[in-house]
């Protein structure tokens, strides 16, 4: 009872045929190979799993991946280019933004999309843009400030592009 | 965490899903955003053998504006409602309770029919819905119905619907003149969902005398409801703090609040007193 299924993911296209009750999250590492997006809970709570889909965080833990058929989706590992961290990425190290770094992966993409939606945002919105994601180490202080710095980067690289 | 088997289908319009389900009927379960159903179904509590999928049925996914109605696709999203610049305006109620569903994950996923249908005693939207009055429009092979949101929720997690009907629209009434709203909620810390939910609907006269009200009360009981002994106590009075106080008193009566172990039923109906007094109070600062 396999269905094909075809996706984009950070830009390359995959066609694969799936069992319709495989959860994306199993979808993205056991098939495609992408260990980036990381499993907590598996019960749709801490958003360790989040990944974007089509430019929204989901959990994909809460997902079918035949769900996922079309769309484009976003993990972790799309996230630097060439090399380049990206300045989410670059935030959390700068402000250690992690301890032992389980959460990262859905934090950051949590983060990715905040940013998107909000690109100057208070530290009410940051902290209320990351409820789903629960972290065990940091405190979420160093987090807040790892968002505060992604957003200062990319205002700064925006004022820089429009001049 | 792995759901039982199942069969796939993804209709692209609504006849389509409404021809399998007619053909499944039990057998088959209907999947909105999942961020209800997908959790039963890896607990194995849900074991549906054929899932028809509403993700592709595009036309069930809007927010239109009809005379002083507003009218809610059953696909839409709570991060869609939530950011409606039609309902803030129009019906702000609806966004400030969508505002408070889970997190932001669960409200690009989760949609308000998937809410209303699944009917969870702790859910946001059934205090919104109960308060604004609204209607819901159920469709089958053989036709529609309009089903009035009291006579929707039934018990705990049972609606009205039959099992070949699609919730397919909300309709709710656009806020009126001297009109205010409020939704005000007790988390559950855990898991977000309400220990306590309060909505209302109050409008008042040219001095300031309550002329209507409607209060809808979530997570507090088996089902959602409305509390009627508040709205009717309130009717007709000045709105100053001791009618307003007196009025909330009421909140819990002719109820059988839930028991567990977050909250006793003593505190649930406690909450629903002391909230309901802030949601009143509320609504009336919003006018
Ligand atoms: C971590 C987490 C936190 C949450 N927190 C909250 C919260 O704070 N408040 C809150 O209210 N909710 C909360 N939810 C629930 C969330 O809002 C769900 O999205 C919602 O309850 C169900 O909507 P859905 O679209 O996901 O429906 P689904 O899960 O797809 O479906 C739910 C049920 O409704 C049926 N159904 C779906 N659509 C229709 C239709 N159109 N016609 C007939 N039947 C239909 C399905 O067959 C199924 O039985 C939370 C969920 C999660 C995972
Ligand atoms: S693994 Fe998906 S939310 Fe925890
Ligand atoms: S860094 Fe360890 S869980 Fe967040």
């Amino acid at each position: 009872m396999g269905r094909t299924i075809e996706v984009t993911i950070n830009g390359t296209r995959y066609r694969h045929e799936v069992e319709p009750r495989l959860l994306l999250v199993h979808y993205l590492r056991d098939v495609v190979g992408l260990t980036g997006t990381h499993i907590g809970c598996e019960t749709s709570l801490c958003g360790a799993c989040t990944v974007l889909l089509n430019g929204a965080a989901v959990k994909s833990c809460t997902l079918f991946a035949v769900q996922a058929d079309g769309a484009e989706i976003m993990t972790i590992e799309g996230l630097a280019e060439d090399g380049q961290l990206h300045p989410i990425q670059e935030g959390f190290w700068q402000k250690h933004g992690l301890q032992c770094g389980y959460c990262t992966p859905g934090m950051i993409l949590a983060a990715y999309q905040l940013l998107s939606r909000s690109p100057d945002p208070s530290e009410e919105e940051i902290r209320r843009g990351i409820e789903g994601n629960l972290c065990r180490c940091t405190g979420y202080q160093h987090i807040v400030e790892a968002i505060r710095y992604a957003a200062e980067k990319q205002r700064v690289a925006r004022g820089a592009r429009s001049e | 965490m792995i759901p039982t088997a199942f069969e796939y289908f993804r209709p692209t319009n609504l006849s389509e899903a409404l021809a399998l389900l007619e053909q499944y009927k039990d057998e088959a379960k209907l999947l909105a955003g999942g961020h209800s159903l997908i959790p039963m179904m890896k607990l194995r509590l849900a074991q549906p053998q054929y899932l028809i999928d509403l993700g592709g049925v595009k036309e069930l996914s809007y927010i239109r504006e009809s005379g002083d109605h507003l009218l809610i696709g059953a696909m839409t999203r709570h991060v869609d409602v939530e950011t409606s610049e039609v309902l803030r305006q129009r019906c702000p109620l609806l966004t400030e309770t969508a505002r408070r569903i889970g997190d932001a994950q669960v409200r690009n996923m989760g949609t308000i029919g998937g809410s209303l249908a699944h009917a969870d005693p702790a859910a946001d939207y059934p205090a919104a819905i109960l308060a604004l009055g609204a209607e819901l429009r159920a469709v089958s092979i053989q036709g529609e119905r309009w089903i009035r949101a009291e006579d929707f929720f039934v018990d705990m997690l049972t609606t009205a619907l039959a099992p070949e009907e699609i919730l397919v629209e909300v309709k709710v009434p656009a806020l009126g003149p001297r009109t205010g709203t409020a939704y005000v909620k007790v988390a559950q810390k855990a898991s977000g969902f309400a220990l306590c939910g309060v909505a209302v609907v109050l409008t008042v006269d040219p001095n300031g005398v309550c002329q209507d009200v409607a209060v809808g009360v979530t997570g507090v009981a088996s089902k959602a409801y409305r509390a009627r002994a508040v709205e009717d106590a309130l009717r007709g009075r000045a709105l100053d703090a001791s009618a307003i106080a007196d009025a909330s008193a009421k909140a819990a009566e002719g109820v059988d609040p839930l028991e567990d172990l977050h909250a006793s039923a003593e505190y649930r109906a406690h909450l629903a007193r002391v909230w309901s007094r802030r949601a009143i109070e509320q609504a009336r600062a919003s006018i």
